[in-house]
């Protein structure tokens, strides 16, 4: 007969405000095996905890059940108190009588009985609890950051710095991401490129960091601490090694296709690099466009190249490597607005997006800097700004803020005023939204010293006419319509997930929400944690996101990271699944409804009137359990139990409520 | 490729050419319209109220006699209507007990509703079509005018983009002409305020006209019996240039090489001032 002993905590009110307290310890120590029970205002204090301990170590008790809160705010805290005991912690067992009674109930004649209830299966439960030890893992001291844009570059320096290798894996030619395409950054104006480019040439120069561009993850599989990655280094054509950057391949290439880094405004060589800081500065061949791939002649670069570098021979490299943790830091992409037929995108060459016609400030962008229109080559004297294009719009569009666009919107205002100074500006807005330390000002400055005119509106038609674009829109402040001769528009599309974001998730075992960004573990407690331990994720792949908090939430996983290599073991779970393996029939169902890829068959033997048999049963891994249960249920046999939830222990307190009346 | 056929009542009056040159087309191509039998209202205007369920008993009549098949309409109006009507007989179950329940026939929803031009496109194919046509429109400036009643509401209608159709120029396209795009195609043509506001028609019908002409269009081709009488007789007479207009099955028969004996516009214009 087991010892146990029962404590009941008050929680101030909140428990003893509907529980009778008195009663239920006096009920308690009826229970089976029962051999103490006792009661306290806080059990999770010093001073309660010290009770527990007191008494185990004193009424020799081998099993607790503490009545409390839910076991999700302080089973660890009593646990380890029992362990400091020395008791083993799975012996300790948690009845839920706040969240699941107090809180739930007014009447203390209706509650206490039931919290009654709730003690009794816990004593039940407890009494067939056994000791686990949770296994201890290792963990590989190398990080793993999933896209180069400034919040995959700002996470791996962190983890550099702290002493850790990182492998940055950037789908794209060059590191940079969208930080690089843009000419001016909110609210200071400070350069992007100025201060970018310094911590690109960081990243590529820290004896820790390893830059792997032009590749791709294939296969994550593994687990926290110890993730086996597969990475497709796509063939360049080009030795990196060899190659100085010099630029003479992409200066001679004959063939064109339109430039990915100017939004294809303007066109790029079939051998190049996306922009001009790239890092590394090592170009690759658009097998697609190259004249010696499509037709098999030209050959132009290889011969013009002084070291030699060209290799039309390269193969795509696999490359396999284990790291202790990985940062999700995809990034995000720029809607298509097509679907707004009203606005006319796509249609017209002066009706741009945001990311367009931010390249064309850019001194080295598809008009060298000067603000033009890109119909007639002339400066445009009014332009309208749309914001909202495809965000805060439930009918054809995404629901949420994209977060980023009243303010880059105010910005090019500011700039087009700059560079354009007869150039008047007209945004029409459904909210300007800017929160931010220097946004609202900086917003109030482009209204009031720029000129820009703010219109509470919306725009339900442009189209061309003459040499102007007709912009047709309702002031809903005054209430009139409002019609304005345009020389240019630019459309403020939302920010979404990358396309691909899903597989890509589904690549390291991580969700999306509906919208296809990634899910944080806790919306306000753990939003740089995902639900697979040892993933992080940072940036504008969670949700639309400007550069100061993009950086600060790549530096928040990069600490995340930095604290899981920081351990020499990790305590994996205790509660996992187990196969008895002479019952299992080896039909796999638990397999296929496992989603951590824990379970795997095995081929055993076995003694069979006198002969041996081989045959096919489950075995789960336990260091991948996350000791979710969905085995135990689909097992056919019922030969699968989750070690602290066994079968027999949730029947145990089933009939502990059940057959008590 | 067989259709049922629902004509309406404006297709064998005012709009019989656009019905002569179409089943002069069909019979060209291939595509056989079943005209279904004793025919009756379309329902002329979809109710404002979900539960105005009166309304509906007429095309709810004319789906069901469609016997599951695919039923296809010209005018605008009527594919409109009988559109929508299936639409909310397939979507809510309460006006669809009712209404079948009182007219005492099964009908759920099912069956392809579909105007002419959806078969050119989908059916047929404009790839297709443009392989069969006879007489190319060679060097014809044509324009399409969409107006309303095809393209809204979008989500049940499934016709084309609202805001930026493009369904008929590709026919134009099919059929050889010069294409011209106006921006105006898509805006209200005054409906019915040509009997009432005679002003607010005159102004959007000429703004539309005016836009076409001024992209060069030289033929306006519609697929709405309405939005042809407003443009041909709202107009102010300002001595421009005239645009023609044209229903697409005229241009359409004219293409495949067709000689279609029609009431013509003339007559019909005729019976309207007679009125």
């Amino acid at each position: 007969m087991p010892r146990t002993g029962v404590f009941i905590c008050h929680c101030g009110t909140n428990i003893a405000g509907t529980v009778d307290i008195d009663k239920a310890v006096e009920a308690s120590r009826n229970f089976p095996g029962v051999v103490h029970a006792d009661e306290y205002r806080y059990l999770c204090s010093e001073m309660g905890q010290d009770i527990i301990k007191k008494a185990i170590e004193e009424q020799d008790l081998d099993r607790v059940v503490v009545g409390t809160c839910s076991p999700r705010m302080h089973e660890a805290t009593f646990r380890k108190a029992a362990a400091e005991a020395g008791l083993n912690p799975y012996l300790l067992e948690v009845a839920n009588i706040r969240e699941h009674c107090s809180w739930v109930h007014k009447d203390m004649g209706e509650a206490t009985p039931k919290a009654i209830s709730l003690l009794r299966a816990a004593a039940a439960k407890a009494a067939l609890n056994t000791a686990l030890e949770a296994p201890r893992l290792d963990v590989e001291k190398r990080a793993l950051v999933i896209g180069g844009g400034i919040a995959g570059i700002q996470a791996a320096l962190d983890i550099a710095e702290a002493g850790y290798e990182v492998d940055i894996v950037e789908r794209e030619p060059s590191i940079g991401g969208r930080m690089a395409q843009l000419e001016k950054t909110f609210p200071t104006l400070d350069c992007s490129a100025c201060i970018l480019t310094p911590k690109m040439v960081e990243a590529a120069q820290h004896p820790n960091v390893n830059l792997l561009t032009y590749s791709e993850v294939e296969e994550v599989k593994g687990f926290v601490g110890q993730f086996d990655v597969k990475i497709k280094k796509k063939a360049r054509y080009v030795d990196s090694v060899k190659c100085t950057g010099c630029g003479i391949c992409w200066e001679k290439c004959p063939s064109k296709a339109p430039s990915e880094f100017e939004m294809g405004l303007a066109k790029r060589k079939s051998i190049y690099v996306p922009f001009a800081q790239a890092v590394p500065n090592v170009p690759v061949i658009d097998r697609d466009s190259c004249l010696y791939f499509r037709k098999g002649r030209c050959q132009i670069c290889e011969k013009e190249c002084p070291p030699q570098a060209i290799d039309y021979e390269q193969q795509d490299e696999i490359i396999e490597r284990r790291y202790g943790a990985i940062i999700m830091a995809t990034g995000f992409d720029q809607l298509d607005p097509t679907i707004y037929g009203e606005y006319g995108y796509g249609q017209h060459p002066d009706i741009l997006t945001g990311l367009e016609f931010e390249r064309l400030f850019n001194a080295s962008g598809p008009t060298g800097g000067k603000i033009v229109r890109l119909s007639d080559g002339k400066p445009p004297k009014k332009v309208v700004f749309i914001q909202c294009v495809g965000s805060r719009d439930k009918a054809r569009g995404m629901n949420y803020c994209s977060k980023i666009c009243c303010m880059y919107t105010a910005k090019q205002a500011v700039l087009l005023k700059e560079k354009v100074p007869d150039a008047k500006s007209y945004v029409f807005y459904i909210d300007v939204r800017t929160a931010g330390k220097g946004y609202e000002e900086f917003q109030r400055r482009a209204a009031e010293e720029y000129d820009v005119a703010y219109l509470r509106g919306q725009v339900g038609k442009i189209f061309p006419e003459e040499d102007h674009l007709v912009v047709r829109g309702v002031d809903s402040l005054s209430g009139r319509l409002i019609e304005i001769n345009a020389d240019m528009v630019v459309l403020a599309a939302a920010s979404i997930a990358r396309c691909d974001a899903p597989e890509v998730g589904r690549l390291v075992g991580i969700n999306s929400d509906s919208y296809n960004f990634f899910n944080e573990a806790h919306p306000k407690l753990k939003p740089v944690e995902t639900h697979t331990a040892g993933v992080f994720i940072a940036g504008a792949c969670q949700s639309p996101k400007d550069i100061p908090d993009t950086v600060s939430q790549a530096s928040a996983a990069a600490v995340k990271a930095i604290g899981l290599l920081s351990k020499d073991k990790l305590q994996g779970e205790a509660c996992t699944a187990e196969v008895n393996q002479a019952e299992c029939s080896g039909c796999l169902y638990c397999e296929a409804v496992c989603p951590y890829s824990a379970i795997s068959p095995v081929e055993i033997e076995e003694r069979y009137h006198g002969g041996t048999l081989k045959r096919t049963v489950a075995e789960v891994n336990p260091a991948l359990c996350k000791g979710c249960g969905s085995c135990t249920v689909a097992c056919r046999s019922g030969t699968i139990n989750l070690k602290g939830f066994s079968n027999e222990q949730i029947l145990a307190e089933v009939d502990a409520i059940c057959l008590q009346r | 490729m067989r259709y049922r056929y629902f004509p309406g009542c404006t297709l064998k009056g005012q709009a019989k050419n656009m019905e002569d040159t179409t089943m002069a087309a069909a019979e060209a191509l291939g595509i056989e319209l079943v005209e279904l039998p004793e025919w009756q209202c379309c329902g002329a205007v979809y109710p404002l109220y979900e539960d105005e369920l009166i309304s509906l008993l007429s095309p709810v009549r004319t789906l069901a006699a469609a016997e599951g098949e695919p039923l296809v309409s010209l005018c605008a109006a009527c594919h409109h209507v009988l559109k929508r009507a299936q639409e909310l007989m397939s979507r809510n179950e309460d006006a669809r007990t009712k209404v079948t329940d009182f007219l005492e026939v099964e009908y759920s929803g099912e069956g392809r509703v579909l105007h002419f031009l959806e078969v050119l496109r989908d059916d047929l194919g404009f790839d297709k079509l443009a392989e069969m046509v006879k007489k190319p429109l060679e060097g014809r400036k044509a324009a399409a005018y969409y107006g309303c009643l095809l393209l809204r509401p979008s989500k049940v209608m499934q016709f084309d983009d609202p805001e930026n159709p493009s369904i008929m120029e590709d026919l134009l396209k099919a059929l050889g002409a010069d294409v011209v795009k106006s921006p105006y195609r898509t805006e209200c043509c005054g409906a019915y305020l040509s009997v009432t506001e005679e002003g607010v028609a005159a102004d959007t019908v000429d703004r539309i006209l005016d836009s076409a002409r001024s992209a060069g269009a030289e033929v306006l081709i519609t697929a709405c019996p309405l939005c042809r009488y407003n443009l041909e007789n709202c107009a102010r007479d300002d001595g421009k240039k005239p645009l023609k207009v044209y229903y697409f099955s005229e241009l359409l028969a004219e293409a495949m090489g067709l000689t279609v004996e029609t009431a013509g516009d003339d007559s019909s214009k005729e019976e309207v001032s007679q009125r």
